[in-house]
């Protein structure tokens, strides 16, 4: 039996969540005694040495000019093509953007039971079963899958990353030209360097209508900046446009478990916490000692935000001083 | 042009979670039941304002039981045409996917809308199986989308930034924030949701691929250590030696 492993390159190498992946399919195939084959499309220069430390047995590299990386039909029949060919009977996915256009149509043509967001390993003793969260956080769920093939993406930053592994060798992957067509036409790619994805990132600042308006964001942006963290936002703050829908966390927007959640001037509604409280430690800022947020904080300042953050700022500065 | 919106119902955003039966079912005692945000607030909105500039015909369609029809009649109330519900319990998305693409396959229909995902299951499958069942292009995630003769242009979130996508008609697609606003029903629309035509149709053979043994609530924090404003750079070394996140 063999396990595929969808993979992506970003900002010059494989997406850590990718890898997250590979690792989390090196545990199952070393427990079944399959093989664990990583693929992955148009990686260009980029080296692809992370897949095989990270626990992959055979990698696979789709280069083409002709194929359209937006098109989900088209990213569906080039994995099946390679699930067919290697005879894959498991794909597993970082749940990333692309899984969720992708994973869902393979799972469909393959007719395998998916499992969306995975946050733990699957138990195999007599079936199979794996846990998601559901109620946008406030529960886990445990998902039996009753089909021999098996689709599943894991929720980004949940799973360790291996790198003793050997690093193997890419093996050049063919798909038919036909396989390739494509409906979708891309007229326009906007990308935010910059900026840290959300969803990835480990180190998150947030903050909320407590910061009176967005000309006060520079010092949430700066807290980020020094510590490289991303920064969100709650929804109100979406809503009524001082910061951008795609940094809205909570129940109706993107849900996240980083390491580290700095919450700024949020009250924690039941909706946001929805969207966090799957990070691993969290700090609250708000001058209203009665914020529910507070009951679901690891550390918690009672203070104005136009004081506290600066203070810091500063002391990250000094952190990071310190340890150079 | 022919829409169809795919909605599913939702307690609603601030319902208490708890489950019975040996945590197997979830417990519906007092639980307020809403379309699910996303296929109301951005699918089905943003289908009506493509209908009430360009013409046509907005359907609903759900799979469920009689419970169901509520939300329906929330959609007429908001300005659906019509709805369809597909009597059979929910339970899997391969299942709801097969029923939906059975019946959308006869209809005709231009574009097809999905909420991004549902608030309880927050599973983002729908749309993808759907696609992939009628053999038809998927974009997913989108947050805005326009419609020129028989053309889509659809502007979705991709990995660090967003995409400007163009497709002709039919295609499949989930709707994120951006794409409308919440609309309230009025008065006349709360009055027309009573007449207008709600169809049950029977479910056909269709398998369930996953289904859920139990569930667990997530676990709470014990206990928020509080530090001195006065002193709150002092957070920074309890990040670094105590929770080693940093």
């Amino acid at each position: 039996m063999s396990i595929l492993v969808y993979t992506e390159v970003s900002k010059g190498k494989i997406k850590k969540a990718s890898l997250e992946a590979v690792n989390y399919a090196a545990n199952i195939a070393a427990k079944t005694g399959a093989t664990a084959i990583a693929l992955v499309i148009n990686a260009g220069d980029v080296s692809l040495d992370d897949l095989g430390k990270a626990g992959a047995n055979k990698v696979l590299h789709f280069n083409s000019n002709s194929v359209n990386t937006s098109d989900s039909q088209v990213i569906t029949r080039v994995i099946n093509h390679a699930v067919e060919s290697e005879g894959a009977q498991m794909v597993i996915f970082s749940n990333d953007l692309t899984a969720k256009a992708v994973a869902p149509r393979l799972a469909a043509r393959m007719k395998a039971g998916y499992v969306p967001g995975a946050v733990d390993n699957p138990n195999t003793e007599g079936g199979f079963t794996v846990n998601k969260n559901v109620f946008s956080g406030k529960a886990i769920a445990t998902y039996q899958v009753n089909t021999a093939k098996k689709v599943i993406s894991l929720l980004p930053n949940s799973f360790q990353v291996k790198t003793d592994g050997a690093v193997v060798a890419a093996t050049n992957f063919d798909v038919p030209v036909e396989l390739l067509a494509s409906k979708i036409k891309v007229k326009e790619i906007k990308r935010e360097s910059n900026e840290l994805s959300l969803p990835e990132a480990e180190l998150v600042v947030s903050a909320g209508r407590g910061m009176k308006g967005p000309e006060n964001w520079g010092m949430i942006e700066d807290l980020a900046k020094q510590l490289g963290a991303a920064t969100a936002c709650s929804r109100p703050v979406s809503d009524i446009g001082w910061r951008p829908h795609h940094e809205h966390v909570g129940q109706t927007g993107i849900a996240i478990r980083p390491n580290l959640y700095i919450a700024v001037g949020i009250s924690g509604a039941i909706q946001h916490l929805a969207g966090v409280n799957g990070s691993k430690t969290i700090v609250v800022i708000n001058k209203d000692p009665e914020a529910p947020f507070f009951k679901a904080a690891d550390y918690g300042i009672v203070g104005d935000a136009f004081e506290v953050v600066p203070k810091l700022i500063e002391a990250v500065k000094k952190f990071k001083a310190s340890q150079n | 042009m022919k829409i169809l919106v795919c909605i599913s119902k939702a307690p609603d955003t601030t319902a208490k979670i708890a489950f019975k039966d040996n945590n197997t079912i979830f417990d519906e005692n007092n639980v307020q039941y809403i379309v699910n945000p996303y296929d109301e607030w951005y699918a089905l909105v943003r289908a009506l304002e493509l209908k009430e500039t360009l013409g046509g015909n907005v359907t609903t369609v759900s799979v469920g039981g009689a419970d169901m029809e509520a939300i329906i009649r929330k959609a007429f109330a908001i300005g659906a045409d019509d709805g369809v519900r597909i009597d059979a319990e929910p339970t899997d998305t391969y299942f709801v996917a097969e029923q939906i693409a059975a019946y959308a396959k006869q209809g005709g229909f231009d574009i097809i809308l999905a909420g991004k995902e549902t608030i309880n299951y927050n599973g983002s499958s729908l749309g993808g199986m759907l696609a992939e069942l009628l053999d038809l292009p998927y974009v997913s995630m989108a947050t805005k989308l326009d419609v020129v003769g028989s053309t889509a242009t659809v502007e979705c979130d991709i990995d660090g930034g967003t995409e400007v996508i163009e497709c002709d008609f039919p295609l499949v697609i989930s709707a994120a924030k951006g794409m409308a606003e919440a609309r309230i029903p009025n008065m006349r629309g709360i009055m027309a949701a009573r007449t207008k035509a709600l169809n049950v149709i029977p479910a056909i053979a269709a398998d369930k691929l996953t289904e859920v043994k139990s569930y667990a609530l997530a676990q709470g924090r014990t206990t928020c250590k509080m530090i001195d404003a006065e002193n709150a750079g002092s957070l920074i070394e309890m990040l670094h030696n105590e929770a080693k996140v940093i």
